[in-house]
């Protein structure tokens, strides 16, 4: 568990994190959506320790990350995997060394237990014959994979997921998105995963975190979300009239359930 | 930005390199890999350079030593002195800063714009330590070597092009290369290689660590930084001279 206080980032005059407080949950996707410029992705920096916060808490287990030595630091970040937005592979080094870099360099195993635990991360997020090859070589979706894959590596507490769809076709992006659930569920890892896609939000969204401006505007689950009313995150959400429209029908099909499966074109009428 | 406020950060990115390795056989293996990549792969360039180097050296100073009193094994003095004193360190140098500084600054700026820094950071590794020290280190330990290795290139590219054009005898020669020969000439250019080969490897690597933005910011980086080393290598060419001459 993540449980963040009172959080505050300002860059010169301009405040970007605005006092947020929240509980990333255990076993759990925890999803952070905001427009662009919204800040949540300095937020996701701040939780990982790329960026300082000025003020607030991050306490990772009860651990105040905030405070820890350099150390301390290096430990708890072995038990932290991140995806990043461009996956963010070695260029230089082929798809299994890329795995294994974190092994090679915080295990003292054999080389050929390693190599075991490269293939097993690997099949585990669908990749195979595909250890020789350079991320030059490969699709993003799969390099999205292997980012995933040498996060897992060293069996995580915690995995950050910076915009994981970013840049992938619909199917590839649910593709992503379930191994993230799937991962999440099977290791029981407290995943946060910063997001403005709405089929991840909808897919995977156990607990959602809404900011607008650096302000935790809105918190809720992938259930919850289709009946705010929350008017900047129903700005956000359904900015399009097509998505407004879909809202609408589910919220007529989701009301036909709950009055006894009724017709849809009564409804309607 | 000012440039106090550069060097404090170049000054703090020095300082924070020196920290415990999470696992020195990783060191090692980055250490040599950057002593193959700075030291072997400039190897032709610098051939190339120190060879040509001492044997234009050897011809324009014929062709200025006109007086009938000197004699010609003096080119062969002269050529000596020149590269061993200022060709083989500064001039090699000069074109390392190009060569390695640009190639450093461009590694570190795409690793720096790709996330693949802030990737390291997170898995729990002193990025300083683990990219740039070394580089440093590489750089000390390959570019010396490549400076003696310009020397003797080039003394042997003044004698190849003198005997060659017949403007002095290789007897002639040979005998001018050991009258007055100073070891301390050589400790100096050792002294200057060292210095050079720091502000190269640091300067680079601090305009490539610190890149922001993207591709257009990382050919800037690389610019940026040899434009910086050249002028240090110059200022610490004059400085070393004053100083140790």
């Amino acid at each position: 568990m993540i449980e963040i206080k009172d959080l505050k980032k300002t860059f010169g005059d301009k405040t970007v994190i605005d006092g947020v407080s929240a509980v990333m949950q255990t076993g759990k996707c925890n999803l952070i959506i905001g427009s662009s410029g919204s800040g949540k992705t300095v937020f996701m920096k701040c939780l990982v320790g790329l960026f300082e916060p000025d003020s607030g808490e991050i306490l990772y287990s009860g651990k105040n990350f905030t405070t820890m030595n350099e150390e301390e630091r290096k430990e708890l970040r072995q038990q932290i995997g991140m995806l990043f937005q461009g996956s963010a592979l070695f260029d230089s080094m082929t798809v299994e060394q890329n795995i294994m870099f974190p092994l090679d360099m915080f295990t003292k195993v054999s080389f050929q237990e390693k190599l075991k635990r490269v293939n097993e991360v690997l099949a585990r997020v669908n990749l195979e014959n595909v250890n020789d090859k350079f991320p030059a070589e490969i699709s993003g979706g799969m390099k999205k994979r292997v980012g995933i894959a040498r996060a897992i590596v060293l069996n995580p507490k915690y995995l950050f997921c910076d915009e994981p769809n970013s840049g992938l076709d619909p199917q590839t992006s649910l593709l992503i998105d379930k191994l993230i659930k799937e991962i999440t569920l099977e290791y029981k890892i407290t995943t946060v995963v910063n997001t403005h896609d709405m089929n991840s939000v909808m897919e995977t969204g156990d607990h959602i975190i809404y900011m607008h401006q650096g302000i935790k505007e809105w918190e809720g689950t992938n259930k919850e979300i289709i009946f705010s009313k929350n008017q900047k995150l129903n700005e956000f959400i359904f900015a399009s009239e097509f998505l407004q429209d879909a809202k609408d029908m589910r919220m007529l099909e989701m009301k036909g359930k709950i009055d006894n499966n009724r017709n849809m074109d009564e409804l309607l009428k | 930005m000012n440039i106090f406020t550069e060097f404090g950060r170049y000054l703090l990115m020095l300082k924070d390199m020196f920290s415990k390795p999470e696992n020195m056989k990783m060191y090692w293996k980055e250490l040599m890999h950057q002593c193959v990549e700075i030291g072997i792969r400039s190897l032709g360039i610098v051939v190339i350079i120190s060879f040509f180097m001492g044997a234009v050296s050897a011809l324009q100073t014929a062709y200025q030593l006109v007086s009938p009193l000197l004699p010609r094994s003096t080119i062969a003095l002269i050529v000596r002195d020149t590269v061993i004193l200022e060709f083989a360190p500064t001039l090699v140098c000069i074109v390392l800063a190009g060569v390695v500084g640009s190639k450093i600054a461009g590694e570190l700026g795409n690793m720096r714009v790709s996330e693949q820094i802030d990737a390291l950071e997170i898995m729990g590794i002193n990025t300083r330590t683990y990219l740039v020290l070394p580089k440093i280190l590489a750089a000390m330990i390959t570019i010396p070597l490549l400076v003696v290795i310009s020397m003797v290139l080039g003394i042997w590219g003044g004698r190849l092009a003198s005997v060659a054009t017949g403007i002095v005898a290789a007897s002639q020669f040979d005998k001018g290369l050991l009258q007055n020969f100073l070891p301390y000439n050589v400790f100096f250019a050792l002294a200057k290689a060292y210095t050079f080969s720091f502000i190269i490897s640091s300067i680079s690597s601090f305009y490539g660590y610190y890149v922001k933005g993207g591709s257009l910011e990382i050919g800037r980086a690389s610019t940026q930084s040899v434009i910086v080393s050249c002028v240090l290598i110059l200022l610490a060419d004059y400085v070393l001279s004053a100083v140790l001459l």
